[in-house]
């Protein structure tokens, strides 16, 4: 495969770039002798996302619920217990479909910790090298590749090339970390909470970057993010997790304008608004999330929810469509039995 | 650092053809640096090459016969005309034994090391690269090793082959497999952890290609410095060997013998009796010392 061209499109714009079934990954946790009794966590329980090509979808949860194993199951670094992955059509560690190796030819990531995610031993210019060089481009081509890159996040390749990653502000950094992850021409990048450690400048500056890179290189993003306001300036769709679940999702407009789960709205409630008429009304959630070792019964989040009730303990919640946007709660969904749903 | 990445050079090759080397300073580079400035390690080493030096070039420098002896000139004080260093127990050249011993011992100290070296570190990075199953199994052999004292385990080893420099180098290289794996697994699995790691695996290269690029050239230092300080151990344990007689076997020069034999000296001269020990001493302590300069000199945050 000759990694310097740049993969054509090949289901036509309305088929999924990336479509996840029902992925799970449940992450054993002590136990005794030879693994018996062990108990597991539910990091990701039986999700589905699909990412439309050229979009940006957001997603936002609390810390722990699961966005980060998200991130690490769709680019392969972690395998799924079960769940399949569907690139453009073809899946993936599949008899018929492509490699895990071409998955990430075509899916790239961002990690949040801008000075882990470098090789503090290599240069620069060897960092966005190596992935390139590994892919059988020969060293001249690399470097060439390597210089564009740099010029593509604003980093002058002449006096950064050669330099350390120690010697590189935060900024400089991530914005090295994201031409890394250009560097193999992908069509999806996952961004996992890849400004959040950023100062509030730095952020917008990168931020503004990205947005520039996604029109130019006709790129597909996955935005993941604890940050609500940095999620709809950069969204298309907003996808809501708590404890390992999907509890809604649609485009930001509709999340944002009128969330339908009560703990979407407590999330959005909870965020601090500059308008003095918008102040929250809702009381904020209450406490951490249950412990995913061992989540609630029916809806995760009843714990904390105030319309809580019988109905919601006993069955979990389907993702219900909606005129707008997709929610799994018991009171949007007609006949569920939920003293506020509407009659089926 | 022979087996540091290629890619480094490469870096450094840039730099100089593109005339622009002072604008950034290389790890290794500033690790040479931060070690011209720390005259401890310096001397240290100024010292082992010496010691080296002297042990290899031993036959062109015109030293004494250190086989020869002489029973009208048994135990002669430090200072004699014809014996700089006195002589020994059975009238050879304490001056020329201490220096061919060197030969031994230094040999005794560092082969076991680099023996161990490259089998405890291979299987340490290998045990903390792959992790899971693979990590088991190979710590889980070490730990076998680590119940037995590494002096007793040296005994018992070299006990069991005989007596013998071969069976020595063995048994010390096997004592040596354990610290320096476990050290390696710990390094490995810390450097495994990080995002840069994830980063190379998510572009689809090999493992091998990840191993090299960006595992080595991370964890080989603190596995080096490791192994410098374990040289001075080696040396002492084998000097220990032959002392209990299950190494080098007499009349060959080795600094742990010649305490052995000169041990009877002791109230007849005590100084002279002493001497090996000091050449053993010296060579350790310079090793650790060195050991810790380098430690120091790699530590990124100094």
């Amino acid at each position: 495969m000759d990694s310097a061209l740049p993969i054509a499109d090949r289901g036509g714009p309305a088929q999924p770039l990336l479509l996840a079934k029902d992925l799970r990954k449940h992450f054993p946790v002590g136990g005794g002798l030879l693994g018996r009794g062990r108990k597991v966590v539910r990091a990701v329980d039986d999700l589905t996302i699909s990412v439309a090509k050229g979009e940006t979808l957001g997603v936002v949860g609390e810390s722990g619920c699961g966005k980060s194993t998200v991130a690490r199951l769709l680019i392969r670094l972690l395998r799924p217990d079960r769940g399949t992955l569907v690139l453009d059509g073809d899946p993936v560690d599949e008899p018929h479909g492509i490699t895990v190796n071409e998955l990430r030819r075509q899916v790239q990531m961002v990690f949040q910790d801008s000075y882990a995610s470098l090789n503090p031993r290599l240069t620069i210019g060897e960092t966005l090298a190596f992935a390139p060089k590994a892919h059988g481009l020969p060293a001249a081509e690399a470097r060439a590749r390597t210089r564009d890159l740099l010029a593509q996040v604003g980093l002058d390749p002449e006096s950064y090339a050669e330099r350390y990653p120690h010697e590189l502000s935060g900024g400089q950094r991530q914005r090295v970390n994201i031409a890394r992850a250009l560097a193999l021409r992908p069509r999806l990048v996952i961004l996992d909470e890849a400004v959040s450690a950023l100062d509030k400048s730095v952020e917008a500056q990168v931020l503004n970057m990205l947005v520039d890179l996604k029109s130019e290189l006709g790129l597909t993003y996955v935005f993941i993010s604890h940050d609500l306001n940095v999620v709809q300036y950069l969204s298309d769709r907003v996808l809501v997790m708590y404890l390992g679940k999907i509890v809604e999702l649609g485009p930001v407009e509709a999340i944002y304008g009128n969330p339908l789960h009560p703990y979407t709205r407590a999330l959005l409630s909870a965020r601090p608004s500059m308008d003095p008429r918008k102040r929250t009304h809702e009381a904020p959630i209450q406490g951490d999330p249950p412990n995913p070792i061992d989540p609630p019964s029916g809806c995760r989040f009843r714990t904390r929810c105030p319309f809580a009730e019988d109905v919601c303990a006993a069955g979990e919640p389907l993702l219900t469509e909606t005129p707008a946007q997709s929610v799994a709660c018991h009171m949007r969904r007609p006949g569920s039995g939920h003293s506020k749903a509407a009659a089926a | 650092m022979a087996i540091q990445s290629p890619s480094i050079d490469l870096g450094g090759t840039i730099s100089v053809l593109l005339g622009r080397s002072g604008v950034s300073r290389g790890y290794w580079q500033s690790v040479g640096r931060r070690l011209r400035r720390d005259p401890v390690t310096l001397i240290c080493a100024a010292i082992l090459i010496l010691l080296v030096a002297a042990a290899l070039l031993a036959p062109w420098l015109g030293l004494a016969d250190p086989y020869k002896t002489s029973m009208l000139r048994r135990l002669n004080p430090i200072g004699s005309p014809n014996n700089l260093l006195g002589t020994d127990e059975l009238g050879r050249d304490m001056l020329a034994r201490l220096i061919y011993g060197g030969r031994l011992s230094l040999f005794m100290g560092v082969t076991p090391v680099a023996c161990a070296l490259l089998i405890g570190g291979f299987l340490g990075i290998a045990a903390g690269f792959l992790g899971g199953r693979v990590n088991m199994a190979i710590m889980r052999t070490m730990d076998v090793f680590y119940a037995f004292p590494s002096v007793l385990l040296a005994i018992s080893l070299s006990g069991a082959m005989g007596a013998g420099a071969e069976n020595t180098l063995l048994a010390l290289s096997l004592v040596f497999i354990p610290p320096i794996c476990r050290v390696s697994e710990s390094v490995t699995t810390q450097v495994r952890g990080f995002d840069f790691v994830d980063a190379a695996k998510a572009s689809g290269a090999s493992t091998l290609a990840i191993v090299r690029v960006h595992v080595l050239g991370n964890v080989l230092g603190p596995i080096l410095v490791y192994a410098t300080s374990l040289i001075s151990v080696a040396i002492i344990l084998a000097a220990g060997l032959s002392f209990l007689g299950l190494g080098v076997k007499p009349p060959e020069p080795e600094w742990g013998l010649m305490l052995n034999t000169l041990r009877q000296a002791i109230y007849v001269n005590p100084v002279l009796a002493a001497l090996p020990g000091v050449m053993i001493f010296i060579t350790s302590i310079c090793f650790n010392l060195m050991s810790d300069g380098l430690r120091a000199a790699m530590d990124v945050k100094a």
